[in-house]
This record gives C-alpha cells, sequence and structure tokens, in this order.
C-alpha cells in the first residue's frame, strides 16, 4: 500500500487523454489498465485518512482528496464499477465513448473525495457534461432530445447548488463541504440539499433519470446507473445526514418508482424507474441519519451498484444483440439467451433482497433503522414499496423478457443470442460480487463508515423474507392478466417541461408570429407616411441645402481650375514666363510693405 | 439450462404444486420462529403476518399501477412525437446506429 495520495481522477483524466493515440492490439489491454489502476489508487487511498491535496487558492483552500470512511466506501464501488464497464464495453471501438465514460467517472471520484464546495461543483458539473455524450453516443433523433434534456436540467440543477454555494459562502465563510446544521435550516441549506437532489432523482425532480438512460447507448447505460444517483447519495449523506425531510422525499421516491415500474414497457426504462425506487432507500436512510442508517444508505449504495450495474448490462445485452428493449417486442428469450438470462436473474433476486443476494444485509439495515428510530411509517412503507421491487423486478422483468409469449418478429428471434465474451465477463463479475455481498455481508460490514451490529441472518428474517416473496409471487401469478406489457408509454413529470417547451414553440408560432404581423401592418399604416414625409424633406434638404453648399464649392473650384488650364500651354517658357511674373509680384509687394 | 426449463414447463402443475408445498412450510415455519426480532405487536401476535401482508402488498400495488395506467396515465408511444412529425425529418423508432442489431 502506498502512503502518498493518489487522485483516481487524474489516473482516469490522463488516461482518456493518452487513449486516442493507443491502436490497434495494445487498446483492449490499455482499456482495462487504466480503471484497474485507478481502483488500485482507491485501495491504496482507502488505508489512510485525513485530508490530502490541499491547494490554496485565492483566498480559498481547495481540498481534493478528504480520506475517510465515508468517502472510502463510496470511491471502492465507483472505481470498481468503472472495471467493470469498461470491461463490459471492451470492444467498443470507439476511443470518444470510453474518453466520455471516464471523464464521468472522475467527475464521480473528484465529487467524492472533494472537502470542499468549489472542487466538488467543479467536479459535479464534469459528471453532468460528460455523462451527456454517453447518451448522445447512441446517435438517434430521440436519444439527442434525451440528452439535451438531461443537459439542461443538470444544468439547472448546477445553478441552484452554485446559487446554494455562493449564499453559504456569504454566510458563513468559508467554502469546507461538511456537515449542515440540518435543524436549522437556512436558505443555502435548501439551494444546495436542491442541487443534491436533483441528481439523486428526488420525487419531483426524478424524469430526467428514466427519460435519459432508457436513451443511452447499451454501455452508456452501464455506466449512468452507478454514478450519478449515487455520488449524490454520497453527497447527501455528507452534508445532509438527520435532515427529516429527505425520510419522507425517500419514502415518496421508493414507492413512486415502483408504481411507474410496474406499468412500464420498455426494460430499461423499468431499471430507471427502479432506480428512482432504490435511491429512495437510501434517501430516507440518510434522512433517518443515525450511524445504522448511514451504514444502510452506505451498503445499500454498493449493492445497489452491483446489481443495477448486473440488470443494465443484461438489459443492455438484449438491445446489443436485438435492437429492442420494450417487453411487446421481446419474449421467450431463455432459449437463445440462456447465460444473459442467468445473470438478470441474479440481479433481479439481488434487488428482490432475497437471502444470500446483494440488498438483503443493506435494506435490512435501513428498514431497521427506521424502526430503531420510531419512525414506524417510514419502515412500513419502505417494506410495502420491497414488496412492489420484487413484481416488477424479480417477478415482472424476467417473466415477460425470458419466459412468457414471445413477441419477438422472426428477424429479432434470428439476432437474439448471448452477447460477446467480454460482455459475459462483465456480467459473469458482477453476479459474483452480488451472491458474495449478500452471502458473507461482513465483508461489506467492513468498509462501512461506522461499526456494524446487524446480522440479518436470523430465523425470523429469513423467514419474514420468504413469506413476502412467496406471497408476492401467488398474487403475481394469479393477477399477471393485470401486468400484461402494453405498447404504451407513461406520462410523468417530464410532462410539464416537454409539453411546456411545445407550448412555447406553440407560442412563438401563432400568437407571437401574429403580433409580429400585425405590428408589421401597423407600422407599415401608421409610421411609414410619416417617416416618408420626413424622409423625403431629409432627402430635399440633402438636395439643395447639404449638396447645394458642397456643389457650389465644388463648381467654384471647377471654374478656378478652368482659368487656371487656360493659362496652361504645355510649353516651358510660358511656365517660367508666369512664374516669374508671380515672383516679381510677391517680390514687389514684399518691398513695398517693408518701405511703407 | 434450456432442457431444464422445457422439462419443468412440461410438468407445469407438478411445479406450482411443489412451490405451494413450499409456501405451505414456510408459513408452518413462521409460526415456530422466535419473534423476538419483530418490530410490532401485529408481527408477533398475527399469525402468517408476512404471507398476509406479502400479498396484499402485491396485489394493491398490482391493483393501483393497472387503475392508474388507464386512467390517462398510459399513452401511446408517439405521444411526444406529434409535434416532430410535423417537420420533414421526424423522430424515428427502434434501433440506431450504434446498437449493434
Amino acid at each position: 500500500m502506498t502512503n502518498c495520495f493518489t487522485h483516481p481522477a487524474l489516473i482516469l483524466i490522463i488516461g482518456a487523454l493518452i487513449l486516442p493515440f493507443v491502436r490497434g492490439p495494445l487498446r483492449k489491454p490499455y482499456l482495462f489498465l487504466v480503471p484497474l489502476l485507478s481502483l488500485a489508487a482507491v485501495a491504496g487511498n482507502s488505508s489512510m485518512s485525513g485530508q490530502f491535496g490541499i491547494y490554496q487558492f485565492l483566498d480559498w483552500q481547495l481540498v481534493f482528496g478528504r480520506v475517510d470512511r465515508l468517502s472510502s466506501i463510496f470511491a471502492l464501488i465507483m472505481a470498481l464499477m468503472a472495471v467493470v464497464g469498461t470491461l463490459y464495453a471492451l470492444h467498443v471501438d470507439n476511443a470518444k465513448e470510453h474518453i466520455a465514460a471516464w471523464f464521468y467517472v472522475a467527475g464521480s471520484l473528484g465529487t467524492i473525495y472533494s472537502g470542499d464546495y468549489l472542487s466538488l461543483f467543479l467536479f459535479w458539473e464534469m459528471m453532468a457534461f460528460s455523462s451527456t455524450f454517453l447518451i448522445w453516443f447512441r446517435r438517434g433523433e430521440k436519444s439527442l432530445a434525451a440528452g439535451y434534456r438531461y443537459l439542461l436540467i443538470h444544468t439547472i440543477g448546477g445553478i441552484i447548488l452554485l446559487a446554494g454555494i455562493m449564499l453559504r459562502y456569504q454566510a458563513v465563510g468559508d467554502i469546507a463541504f461538511t456537515l449542515m446544521d440540518v435543524k436549522n435550516p437556512e436558505l443555502y441549506t435548501w439551494l444546495i440539499m436542491l442541487g443534491f437532489g436533483l441528481n439523486a432523482a428526488v420525487v419531483p425532480l426524478h424524469s430526467w433519470l428514466p427519460d435519459a438512460y432508457s436513451e443511452a447507448s447499451f454501455n452508456g447505460s452501464v455506466f449512468m446507473c452507478a454514478f450519478t444517483t449515487k455520488t449524490a447519495v454520497y453527497t447527501l449523506a455528507r452534508g445532509f445526514a438527520g435532515f427529516d425531510i429527505l425520510i419522507l422525499l425517500g419514502v415518496i421516491m421508493a414507492l413512486y418508482g415502483v408504481i411507474y415500474a410496474v406499468m412500464e414497457n420498455d426494460i430499461r426504462k423499468l431499471l430507471a424507474w427502479s432506480i428512482v425506487s432504490q435511491v429512495g432507500y437510501m434517501v430516507a436512510a440518510v434522512g433517518i441519519g443515525t450511524e445504522l442508517a448511514i451504514n444502510g444508505a452506505s451498503a445499500h449504495a454498493v449493492a445497489h451498484i452491483l446489481y443495477k450495474g448486473l440488470l443494465f448490462m443484461g438489459a443492455g445485452s438484449v438491445l446489443y444483440m436485438t435492437g429492442k428493449t420494450k417487453f411487446t417486442e421481446l419474449g421467450g428469450l431463455y432459449r437463445k439467451m440462456p447465460a444473459t438470462m442467468i445473470f438478470t436473474i441474479i440481479g433481479c433476486l439481488s434487488i428482490s433482497a432475497a437471502p444470500f443476494f446483494a440488498a438483503f444485509a443493506s435494506k435490512g439495515m435501513i428498514i431497521s433503522a427506521g424502526y430503531e428510530v420510531h419512525v414506524n411509517w417510514a419502515s412500513w412503507l419502505l417494506m410495502f414499496g420491497a414488496t412492489g421491487t420484487f413484481i416488477y423486478n424479480g417477478l415482472k422483468l424476467p417473466y415477460y423478457l425470458f419466459f412468457g409469449k414471445s413477441n419477438c418478429t422472426a428477424e429479432t428471434w434470428e439476432k437474439a443470442g448471448d452477447p460477446p465474451w467480454n460482455m459475459q465477463m462483465a456480467m459473469a463479475t458482477s453476479a459474483f460480487l452480488c451472491i458474495a455481498v449478500g452471502s458473507a455481508p461482513v465483508v461489506l460490514y467492513g468498509l462501512l463508515p461506522h461499526p456494524v451490529s446487524y446480522n440479518p441472518y436470523n430465523g425470523y428474517l429469513i423467514s419474514e423474507t420468504l413469506q413476502l416473496l412467496g406471497f408476492a409471487s401467488v398474487a403475481f401469478f394469479l393477477l399477471r392478466r393485470y401486468l400484461e406489457p402494453e405498447d404504451k408509454i407513461c406520462l410523468d413529470m417530464d410532462w410539464f417541461y416537454r409539453k411546456g417547451g411545445s407550448l412555447f414553440l406553440w407560442i412563438a408560432k401563432h400568437p407571437l408570429q401574429w403580433f409580429d404581423t400585425a405590428w408589421g401592418e401597423a407600422y407599415r399604416v401608421v409610421g411609414l407616411g410619416p417617416l416618408m414625409v420626413i424622409s423625403r424633406f431629409w432627402s430635399w434638404f440633402d438636395w439643395h441645402g447639404i449638396d447645394g453648399v458642397v456643389d457650389g464649392i465644388a463648381r467654384c473650384v471647377r471654374a478656378i481650375g478652368g482659368r487656371v488650364r487656360a493659362v496652361q500651354s504645355g510649353q516651358i517658357q510660358y511656365t517660367i514666363y508666369f512664374s516669374a511674373t508671380f515672383a516679381a509680384l510677391i517680390l514687389i509687394a514684399y518691398v513695398l510693405f517693408q518701405l511703407s | 439450462m434450456n432442457k431444464l426449463i422445457e422439462y419443468l414447463s412440461e410438468r407445469i402443475r407438478t411445479v406450482v404444486w411443489t412451490c405451494y408445498g413450499i409456501l405451505a412450510l414456510v408459513m408452518a415455519h413462521s409460526l415456530y420462529v422466535d419473534k423476538s426480532h419483530a418490530h410490532s405487536w401485529a408481527e408477533q401476535y398475527i399469525p402468517f403476518f408476512w404471507s398476509i401482508f406479502g400479498f396484499a402488498a402485491a396485489a394493491a400495488i398490482i391493483g393501483f399501477a393497472r387503475w392508474y395506467g388507464h386512467s390517462g396515465i398510459m399513452t401511446r408511444p408517439d405521444y411526444y412525437d406529434r409535434d416532430a412529425e410535423e417537420e420533414p425529418a421526424a423522430a424515428s423508432h427502434g434501433a440506431t446506429s450504434t446498437d449493434h442489431a
């Protein structure tokens, strides 16, 4: 282990800048090496504690390396996901896609290690801008539009965050990124929380997430599902632990995401809604704010990145191989994509918090933390939401994608198959980690911010989970005709700004255009006549006044010139004669003047 | 794997009854399990509490999503494309250039 702080973001940024020059057989090893070095740097940093990379900039102290247990666990899972995500996209030739992904990860790691708001904001915006390209690289008109909406929303979020940071600096006088006084919130507290909350997809600021993640490239969405929201959860845990309002917002997210995911027809949009729901658990845990809750939020972030990455890789494999993402165009794929099916089902069991799979311990921690501080309503509703998670992700997704009726066309069926080796390898790695974290949560406990005494493997919790999952399955199979996917989209909060945009265009095309035409006509009738009279006067004045003076001078000069020309015969002797006469006249005049 | 799935599909009735049997065992186990970890009175004293909760919660979520979706929230896929369709270059559907297939 190194004793020197190495910033993993720097490795990724330098690696990304060199990448275009690394071609041929060296490209793939290089692609794998750079995120691996970044992971090694994070692992090295984790053995340290304190503040590193401190620079004085004007009046401010910038801290690029605040290392403690909270930053270390988030940085570790982000760096690990960068390795798995790059492995998944190893066969992608377009260097720009890898560059965008690495800058995105660098932004996330930079934010996590930032100890001040200025460097945090810098990395925060780096994340927003680089991730936009992961949407645009899918190169469809819908992706282009979704990318612009994503960028617009995150720019607004960035401005809100910056406003909060500036107000806080004015009030407090420093830019250190520490725990806020959440019991006495000021305007800047709300603004900064709003900025972080937008990236965490807090309802109603969440619509960018399903909109963008379902339109990103097949590999771009694997990166996007991990970094933006979980980095935001880290910032909330760092700055807003114990802020009560987050409990309510988290519970709303957990339930809202469930309902939309149950209705959804697009598999990647379903998974995106699932992120809203699962991040809700983390946000609620941050709101609870106790040691168990923060441990739960951190553990759930780790588990979530593992299983959600795996699920997006499964969905990405289906998209990559078939070009389709809708249940109504897929189905029965177990025959053609058996490996993808197994990996996806492991992800489904993990998100459902089944025993021995990733989220079993972490979700239990959050719910127990709620009971511990007597926020029972929140824990009950989160349990209710957990049942919904199993319905849409544990049952609906695998059933309608891999089993059930096949809606594939002959062409889709022909194309379907397990993806290239590197994509399967990435899924296998994530699946292994999902089972490892679920079966031996002690490994994860060792990394959590606070000491852990929570043990999910007792008879009661296992009985509770098996009953919950078992009878939710019974309800699913009895009522599944009501869940039959339909080729429809679900209207959400983005309706307001998408239709708002259309309304703006309509206003520009109709009332504003009419007003412009009417104004032009009025100007022509009322304004143009007098203007023509005035113009004619000035024309007359110009012709007779100004031109008269100018032309008079010109005529005078021309007349003098004519006279002068008359005395010029072109013969040298006449010229000498006139010159001598003129000189003699001047001389005589001078003498007479001197004599007088 | 495919053969196993097809083998089970052909014997779906047996699979379903086996699942019901497992559920019955889980319910029976819940009567004897140590409930000192329970958080509420209901968990401790209502038999098969989590079985009832799981079924009721799933049914409520499915029912609510169905009602909510069909109350106007679910709409045609080209809902947002209508304005774009007026333009010559209307948005296209399906796979795009970087999708493999």
